[in-house]
This record gives C-alpha cells, structure tokens and sequence, in this order.
C-alpha cells in the first residue's frame, strides 16, 4: 500500500506571495523522510502541497508536479478528496472532533464516506487504535469523548484517525511540538512502526528527531529575506547530520543559525 | 492492493476511490460528491479548474441562494410596499409628504403622513436623550465598575429587559407609569410650561397618555439594546491603554476618561443609532400609552397623537379593501424608508473600526 | 501655615502623593453616577415584573386557566382560559421557526463557510443587518401586501408566522454565525485531510460542534418573536375559540387577546389581561430556560 512520491519543479503560492520556490525531490515507499528548516523555509507548506491540503487556505495556489506512484495529484481530473483519502495527514496539535468519542473520531473517515456496517467499523477502530499504539490505554473508554485524553494521547488518537482509513501515505506537520518528552517518545516509536506499511513524511523543527526517526533528510532554506524558499538539499539522513554538502545546511546543523 | 480500488476515477487511478482494502466500501456513497475547500478557486493555474464533486455543488448553491434570498427579502420589502403604496398614494386628496391631517375614509381619502412622522421623530429621539446617558453609565458600571464577578449576572438582568414583550411595557406603561408620571408631568408642565415641549398638549395630564409617557417607556426600552453593543466595545478597550493610564496614577474615572471612552465612543454612538431604529419603530406600547387625537402635534411632551406605527397599527384590523390598506402602508414605507437610513448608518459609523471585531 | 494645619500633618513627607479632592471628587461622582445608572435600569424591570405578577399571577394557578379557551362567555364573566391563545402562540413561533432555521443557518454556513470576503458576502452581511432592524409592524405589512392583497388569501396564522421569519432570520443568522465562527479550523483542516468532502465537513463537523450554542439561540429567538404583537394585529383576527389550523380561520395568541381583551373594560377582561401577561412571560421563560438546559445538556464533554 504504501507510494513513492516524486515532487517536480513544485512552486507554492500565497496569494501573490512566492511562499516555495521550485523545490524537487523523491520520496521512497516505506521510507521516514523528515523536512528540516528555519522558520517560515517553507517545509510545512511543501508537506500541505502533499495532499492538497495547501488550497485549503483561500488565495493558495501550486504550481508543478506532485507524483504518487506516477499519477500526477495536481492534474484537472483528480479530485483533490480522493487525494486526501490517499494521502493523510497528522497536524501540529492534536485535534480530536469533539463531538464524538474516542472510537467515532478513529472511524470518522470511513464513517463520514459512508460506511455503516458495525462490525467493519468496529474492527477498524481496533485496528487503528492498536495501529496508533493506543488501544491498550482507551479499550474500556472507547465511548468517551476524545477530548477527555491528554495531549499524547490525543495526537495518538489522530494518528489512528488517519491510518484507519489506510492511506498510502502518511504526512505528519509538527506532530510532537506540542507534547511533553514522553509522549514524544510514545509518538517517535510508532512512527518508526509505522514505516513497515505507510511512506512517511515529517516535518520537524526538532533536529535530534529527525536523526532518530527519519530515513532521509530535506533541508529547507529561505533564499534570502523575502525570498521564496527552496530545498537546500535532500540526503540520506546519516549523511545530512554526519557530512553534509552544502554550507548552509552544516550551519544551520550545528546551530550557527536558525 | 492500489491497483484494486483504481476502478471508475477518470485519469487519477491510484487516488481513485476512497477507500483501500476492503476498508471501506468501494463505491461510497458519497462518491459523487464534491468538496472544494474554500479559496481553492485560486489554486491551480488559472488554466487547470478544480474537480467539484455535485454535492459540493448543491450544497453551496443552496448556502449561496439562501444567502441571495435574504438580500433579495430586503429588495422585495421595499418594491412590495411601494407598489401597494402608489395606487393608493394617486388617489390622495391630500399632500402625503406634507399634509398633517390622516383620514383614509374611502369617502375622504385624504391623508399625510407630515404628523405622524413629526411624532415618531419626537417621541423616539426624547427617548433616546434619557436613554443614551443611562445606557452608557450601565456600559460603564458593568464593564469597569461592578466586581468583576457580578458583572456577568449584573448584564444579564439589563438582558432580561430587551425579553420582555413590549405589549408588556404597553400595559404597564398605559395602567401603571403613566398615572404615577402624572405629579412629574404636571410639575414641569407648572413651573416649564413657557418652554414649548412641557406645554399643556392635547393629553390628559392625569391619565398620562402622552408623548412624555410613551417615551420614557421607549427609553427603559432601548437600554438593553443600546447597553449590549456599548459594552461590548468597552469590553475591548486594549488593556494596555489601561494600565498605561493607571501606571500615570490616574483615577478610576480618568483612566475611563482618556482610555474607555475614546475607544468606544463610534461603537457607542452605533449601538445607540440602532436604538433610535428601534424605537422609531416600537408599535404596539406606543399605541397602547398614547391616547389618540384629531388635534395637531403641537412640539409639547404632552401630546397624545400617534406614531407611524401606532396608527397603521390602530387601523389594522379595520384592513379589508386594498385602496384604504395602501394608505397605511404608504405610511409603512416611510418608516422602512427611515429605519432603513438610520440603521444604515449606525452600521456605516463602525464600518471601518476594524478593533472592535 | 499655622498651627492646626500643622499638627493634622505627618512629621515626615506622605509615602504617597495625595490625589487633589478635585479628581478625587469628580472620581467618586462618576462612580456614584454609574451605580445609578444600573440600578435605574433595575427598577423598571423590578417594578414591571411586579406589576405584572401581583396583577396577573392569581388567575393562572387554576386548571382552567390552561385548559379552556374563553369561548362563550360575556365580558362580564370571570372563569375560562387562555388555552386557545397558548396554542395560537406556540404555533405560530414553531411555524415561523420551522422555516426561519433552515434558511439562517444556511445563510450564516455561506457567510463563514463560503463567501468570505465576497461582494455577495458584504451584501448580506448588509441585509441581514437592515432586517434586524425592520420594524415588526413593516415586516407585517409586507406580509399583507403579499399574501393578503396580492394572493388575495385569507389572513390566517400562517401568515403572521411569515412575518415572524422575516424578523427571526437575523437573530438565528446572527447566533449562528458567531458560533461558526469559533469553530476551530483545525477541525475543519482534520476532516479534509481525512477525505471529507467540504459540504459533509460543515454538515457531520463543523455544525455539530457548534450545535448546542445555536439550539440556544433558537430556542431565545423562538421566544422573542412569541411575544411579537404587530405581526398578529394586522395579519390574523382574534377569536375566543380554540383554533389549531394555521391556515384557516381566525386565531388567538396571547399578545392578540390581550389587546383585544383590553378593549373589555370589566374587572373580567382585566384579569383575563394580565393573566395572559404572566402566562406569556411564563412561556417566554421557559424557552429561555429551554435554551440554557438544552446547551447545558449538549455542550461539548470532555469527560
């Protein structure tokens, strides 16, 4: 299930704003890839182009190629739903519908697309939560409201959201910044369990994470003040941390910037 | 497992469907639906449009033409009333716009609407006068004064004022204020009666019925309203003038002075605009506390008379042919007409205060 | 300076600088004038609902009261009820609020969901702010113009409900969008990620979270157009009978008998007035309550 994905001469766009300018790259099935940069590089909006989620911002616009598998999802006749449906995604903080209860925020996506049978759902739902890492701690609450779980949780609880719909690949903006150490850890070793059946992306602005979770490494970089920004460099994550090639990224690396 | 679900998706197999695996049904129901998200107009080149599935569609169009209907509701009021108003308006024996005299007999048929708008305008601006200080001292006590507290049930009894009914305030207005206003009025009219509005009028002092009365019920009336807006907008009075003025050792009413006020002034000179509104077109007190009359509105707080809407009111029931109907609705187009103005342009005052949202 | 003054002072200089009696003076008039203020919007309310209560209050605690109608009987004789104008009442608002709802909360979905920053958006903002001011008494003459000289139909309650919409719109598009407005986009941004359509995200998401505040506001709205006398004056007749076809035939409601009933200038028709006053603040408060019960009930748990 899971897809490669292959990003080609991609430009993003706020309004009149060139917010990403021209960045390429690959991103192999089964396979962590984290995106790295200062503030406002532009990293979150290539990983909200993934799927489309990027238009959802009035006046945003992409421009180039997004390739899953091969199939282009920025081409006239694909619904930029059934791309979401391919493609999930975890936010930077936890967002539980809070109108429904642990298990209906889990099967939410299928539910929502029309799927009424009990048992399929109720099957899913386990699926996912022990997918995510949760069902040990929520199986005897699963009808209690989601917001009554702590953050980690939560953003547990989200990523069985995202999975039980089983998408092919899964984009993860910032998923720890806002939870506390451990349920970082909770959320770095699922991740790493994941990659058995999902392509992930990750954008971080965590460096020690993205050496212990990710495969590669993009770097992302503002070209100037002003400037678009643009991907500095993408690398085997090893490479990236241990002997980068280009400047900027050592130095933002090594916390001389950034 | 992608080949599988690749069915029936023109050009965008592999993001097909929905659903993978089984989990999902494979033709969900909402297959044909669509989904734009907002401002997904613009993405894309222009060139390339974005694929909306048909509940999308109709989902927005139904939002859209319930939106148009309102504007349209608003249009229709004012064609609808003219239209029922002109023939009507031809057949006047008398000036509308001038003469001071009603009298939609069909015999007569010659009415103006010169007396009832005077008395409108009256009544509804000396109720504005009482009502527009009170409101801002309540604004005030309850946005920097009350304990912090009670302000939340303090402003929810001067709510409870705008839910009362007004044939409510009609009836107590009528049988209860009027009759204890009367040594008030006859005192003023005693020792101000040289002065035009606390001249004797038309209206039985005793009893009440007057302008006088009917206004300071408009007044208790309008303080919800005028109250709500004001202290919202004091309420977001940048707490940093606040504590700048405080910091300067101003007192309570001097950091209200410098800071509270001149923030809030537009939002409160809107809020009590629409108040105006409201009363211009308050119907049913009025025409219970006013007591009717032949005699001209002569300036005086102790006039009886009636309202645009007290008198249309009045004759309501009497509506049966369509020629005598569209002289009373004449009259309601000239109070739309002006409730329109003046609630446009309570609008327009903070129209441009991007603060207050 | 001389002696006294100088033994009411300290030895040493105030800590503090003393504030002049000047600022301290007018400081402590305006903190008078407020309190005045408020308390002169206390006293109406306090003396109104008084009023009303020991006026009203005796002719509701019998069974009568909420069972008859005042069919048959002379302006002289006390007894009956007011059942047939409850029932008028509550018909009417229901009416009015079964279709007002639907057409507000679609307005106030398009204003936060889809015309942000449209020309069409500012135009009904624009509207819907006119119509909350349109008089009751114009809204009921459009009515008229409409239905009764244009349609040539008869006056009946349904006609008064069509004037209720025009003024219940505003309130529940008003309410409504309010609420919209601080559902967390996030929510939104979850749901499409997931593959929601847009249309379902606002449907199954974004109203059911914002739900409990907007039940609220039309259980509020539903009782202020209640008490609405305007629109039933000029568009349906009183009868003393119990009526439950909205769209045939007279029909009371209580703001309708009471301003019939005032005209009866016996103790009877007296009693039957403020009876229906308290019996209409007494409805008016339960939809209240209605509405704060109802978001107590339904309000977002997170346990």
């Amino acid at each position: 299930m899971a897809k490669r994905i292959d990003v080609k001469d991609l430009n993003l766009f706020y309004g009149k704003f060139h917010a990403v300018d021209g960045v390429s790259l690959a991103v192999p099935p089964r396979n962590v890839t984290a995106f790295i940069g200062p503030s406002g590089c532009g990293k979150s909006t290539v990983l909200r182009s993934l799927n489309r989620m990027h238009e959802v911002i009035p006046g945003a616009r992409a421009e180039g190629k997004v390739l899953l598998d091969g199939e282009d999802i920025y081409a006239s006749t694909v619904d930029p739903v059934s791309v979401r449906r391919t493609i999930g995604m975890v936010f930077q903080r936890p967002n539980p519908f809070p109108t429904m209860s642990i298990k209906d925020n889990v099967v939410a996506g299928l539910r929502l697309a029309g799927e009424r049978d009990k048992k399929k759902l109720e099957e899913v739902a386990e699926r996912a939560l022990r997918g995510a890492n949760l069902w040990a701690e929520v199986k005897d609450r699963l009808n209690r409201p989601g917001g009554g779980l702590s953050g980690g949780q939560q953003q547990r609880l989200c990523i069985a959201r995202a999975i039980a719909v089983r998408p092919d690949v899964l984009l993860m903006d910032e998923p720890c910044s806002a939870l506390d150490p451990i349920s970082t850890l909770a959320i770095e070793d699922l991740i790493q369990e994941l990659k058995k059946d999902f392509t992930i992306v990750i954008v971080t602005h965590n460096m020690q994470q993205a050496a212990r979770v990710s495969d590669q490494t993009a770097f992302f970089n503002l070209a100037g003040v002003g400037q678009p920004g643009r991907l500095v460099e993408l690398d085997d994550t090893e490479k990236i941390f241990s002997n980068p090639t280009q400047k900027a990224t050592e130095d933002y690396i090594s916390g001389r910037f950034g | 497992m992608s080949e599988s679900d690749t069915v029936g998706r023109p050009g965008g197999p592999g993001l097909a469907g929905a659903p993978r695996g089984g989990a999902a049904p494979d033709t969900a129901p909402e297959a044909p639906i669509s989904s734009t998200p907002q401002g997904s107009g613009g993405n894309a080149t222009e060139d390339t449009k974005v694929i909306t599935r048909p509940g999308d569609k109709i989902f927005k169009a139904l939002t859209v033409g319930s939106g148009g209907f309102v504007v349209l509701m608003i249009a229709l009021i004012g064609i609808f009333l003219l239209i029922q108003a002109i023939p009507s308006l031809v057949d006047d024996n008398a000036n509308f716009l001038f003469s001071r005299d009603w009298n939609a007999d069909p015999g007569v048929f010659a009415f103006g609407v010169l007396d009832l708008l005077l008395v409108t305008v009256f009544s509804s601006a000396f109720a504005l006068l009482i009502a527009m200080p009170v409101s801002l001292g309540i604004a005030l006590f309850l946005t920097q004064y009350a304990p912090r507290r009670l302000s939340k049930p303090f402003a929810y009894l001067v709510d409870l004022l705008a839910a009362v009914p007004s044939i409510i305030y009609g009836l107590w207005g009528a049988y209860v204020l009027a009759p204890a206003l009367s040594p008030i009025s006859a005192w003023l009219n005693d020792t101000l009666g040289f002065l035009p509005i606390f001249a004797q009028g038309s209206s039985n002092l005793e009893i009440g019925q007057t302008i006088f009365t009917a206004g300071i019920v408009l007044a208790v009336m309008l303080l919800p309203i005028i109250t709500a807006i004001t202290r919202e907008v004091f309420d977001r009075t940048p707490p940093m003038q606040i504590e700048g003025a405080l910091a300067l050792g101003a007192t309570k009413w001097e950091v209200v002075r410098t800071t509270v006020l001149p923030f809030g002034r537009a939002g409160y000179i809107s809020a009590s605009m629409l108040g105006l509104g409201r009363a211009l077109g308050e119907t049913i007190a009025v025409m219970i506390i006013l007591s009717a009359t032949d005699k001209h509105f002569s300036w005086t707080l102790f006039d009886g008379g009636d309202t645009i809407a007290s008198k249309i009111a009045r004759a309501a029931q009497e509506f049966n042919d369509p020629r005598g109907a569209g002289a009373y609705i004449a009259a309601g187009l000239v109070l739309f007409v002006l409730t329109f103005v003046v609630n446009a342009f309570a609008r327009s005052i903070i129209a441009g205060h991007k603060e207050y949202e | 300076m001389t002696a006294a003054t100088d033994l009411d002072r300290p030895a040493s200089m105030p800590a503090f600088q003393e504030i002049s009696p000047g600022r301290r003076f007018k400081n402590q008039l305006a903190t008078v004038l407020v309190g005045l203020a408020f308390l002169a919007a206390l006293a109406p309310l306090v003396w109104l609902l008084v009023t009303v209560l020991v006026k009203g209050l005796k002719y509701v605690f019998s069974l009568d009261w909420w069972q008859k109608s005042l069919a048959g009987l002379t302006p002289r004789q006390f007894g009956g009820g007011v059942y047939h104008a409850i029932i008028g009442t509550l018909i009417e608002g229901l009416v009015c609020a079964v279709i007002a709802v639907p057409i507000a909360i679609m307005v106030a979905v398009y204003l936060v969901e889809y015309g942000k920053g449209s020309r069409l958006a500012r135009a009904v903002t624009f509207t819907v702010d006119i119509l909350s001011g349109v008089p009751s008494i114009v809204a009921a003459l459009f009515v008229y113009a409409l239905w009764v000289t244009t349609f040539g139909l008869p006056r009946s309650a349904f006609a008064v409900a069509l004037a209720l919409v025009l003024l219940m719109i505003p309130v529940v598009v008003r309410t409504t969008e309010e609420l919209l407005k601080i559902v967390p986009d996030e929510l939104r941004e979850a749901a499409y990620a997931l593959g929601v359509p847009k249309w379902k995200t606002i449907v199954k998401i974004v109203i059911p979270t914002a739900l409990s505040g907007i039940v609220t506001g039309i259980s509020l709205a539903i009782a202020r157009v209640m008490g609405e006398t305007a629109p039933v004056l000029v568009l349906v007749g009183y009868n003393p009978f119990i009526n439950n076809d909205p769209f045939e035939g007279n029909m009371a409601s209580l703001p309708l008998l009471m301003t019939n009933e005032r005209l009866t200038t016996t103790a009877a028709g007296e009693a039957r007035v403020w009876g229906a006053a308290v019996t209409l603040i007494l409805i008016i408060t339960v939809f209240n309550l209605l509405g704060s019960l109802i978001s107590r009930l339904t309000s977002l748990k997170t346990k």
